[in-house]
């Protein structure tokens, strides 16, 4: 199926955002998550199913005023 | 010291972290200036990019606490969301919240501010309001839950120092029981030392010090005006006054003319 992660399409097979996360080489990385614009917590991510044309936002720490 | 939700602080700077030349002057510049709290943000990170994961051992390796904002959201909905994003990231519950309404001058938009403020507040998290200097927008923010208020020095980055200093003044005189803290637009330590003189418990900056010519310079400088400033208004500066009153004795003066 096909889902966007920061606005970059990708194909994966049907299954979690945490398994998504990790195919597309996210494991074990210090991230934050939202899926259509709703914050995903990391407990949550094993049993968030995705669903085909979710947005996936990822975020991690940067430079901030 | 100043308390912010029950953290004291012996440093009255708070300082930002971005747009410095390197991560080695940022971290240099952070210590130059004493601070014990940076700001930092978020941003999208590829599956091969690492560079969040580098910027966040560089923060660890200070040993500074941290206050996540909500920079570039537009709307409630953004600023919450990336309000909890930051708060499972960084582990904490203080939350540097931007709502931001107008493009040109990055002024908030009060009215998102507010409503966002509430909705975190409930919420359990620790708002630092970036807001204006209007009296009735931050006796909102204190309703909604904030024990910390924010106000503009002058626009993002714009380095004009204090805009309104009567504004200023008489948000510090109606609040005098909240921890005040001049957010944004310094650009010289002197509109620092100007910020505490007027009896505000802190200043937040960092283009001044990120983009100076010698940002760690520059950080060193604005501890001392923070530190001046703080100084000076413990030690209650004199009220201005018309006329000139002669500080030397007249009497007992030579009579000397004709």
């Amino acid at each position: 199926m096909r889902i966007f992660l920061n606005d970059d399409m990708h194909e994966v097979s049907p299954g979690t955002l945490a398994a998504a996360l990790e195919t597309l080489g996210f494991g074990g990385r210090k991230i934050a998550t939202a899926v259509n614009g709703r914050f995903v917590a990391a407990a949550a991510r094993p049993r968030t199913e995705l669903a085909d044309g979710d947005r996936i936002e990822v975020v991690a720490p940067m430079q901030g005023g | 010291m100043s308390s912010f939700y029950g953290v004291e602080l012996k440093s009255r700077l708070l300082l930002g972290t971005s747009r410095y030349p390197s991560p080695a002057i940022l971290e240099r510049a952070v210590k130059a200036s004493g601070a014990e709290v940076v700001t930092v943000s978020l941003r999208r990170e590829s599956g091969a990019g690492k560079a969040g994961q580098a910027f966040w051992s560089l923060i660890q390796s200070m040993g500074v606490r941290v206050l996540p904002n909500t920079a570039g959201c537009h709307s409630v909905k953004e600023a919450v969301t990336t309000a909890h994003m930051a708060r499972e990231l960084f582990d904490t519950p203080w939350i540097k919240l931007e709502v931001i309404g107008e493009a040109d001058t990055l002024q908030p938009d009060v009215f998102g501010l507010v409503e966002a403020a509430r909705i975190l507040s409930e919420d359990g998290f620790e708002v630092f309001p970036y807001t204006t200097e209007d009296l009735v927008v931050a006796e909102r923010l204190v309703e909604a839950g904030c024990r910390v208020l924010m106000p503009w020095g002058a626009p993002i980055g714009s380095a004009r120092g204090l805009n309104n200093v009567y504004g200023l003044r008489s948000m510090r005189a109606h609040f005098p029981g909240i921890p005040l803290v001049v957010d944004a637009g310094l650009g010289v330590p002197s509109h620092a030392a100007a910020a505490m003189e007027l009896g505000y418990d802190a200043v937040l900056l960092n283009t001044a010090v990120a983009e100076a010519g010698d940002p760690v310079e520059m950080a060193r400088a604005f501890a001392l005006g923070v530190e001046a400033g703080r100084a000076a208004y413990l030690a209650q500066p004199m009220e201005p006054r018309d006329m000139a009153v002669p500080s030397t004795p007249v009497i007992g003066k030579a009579a000397l003319g004709d």
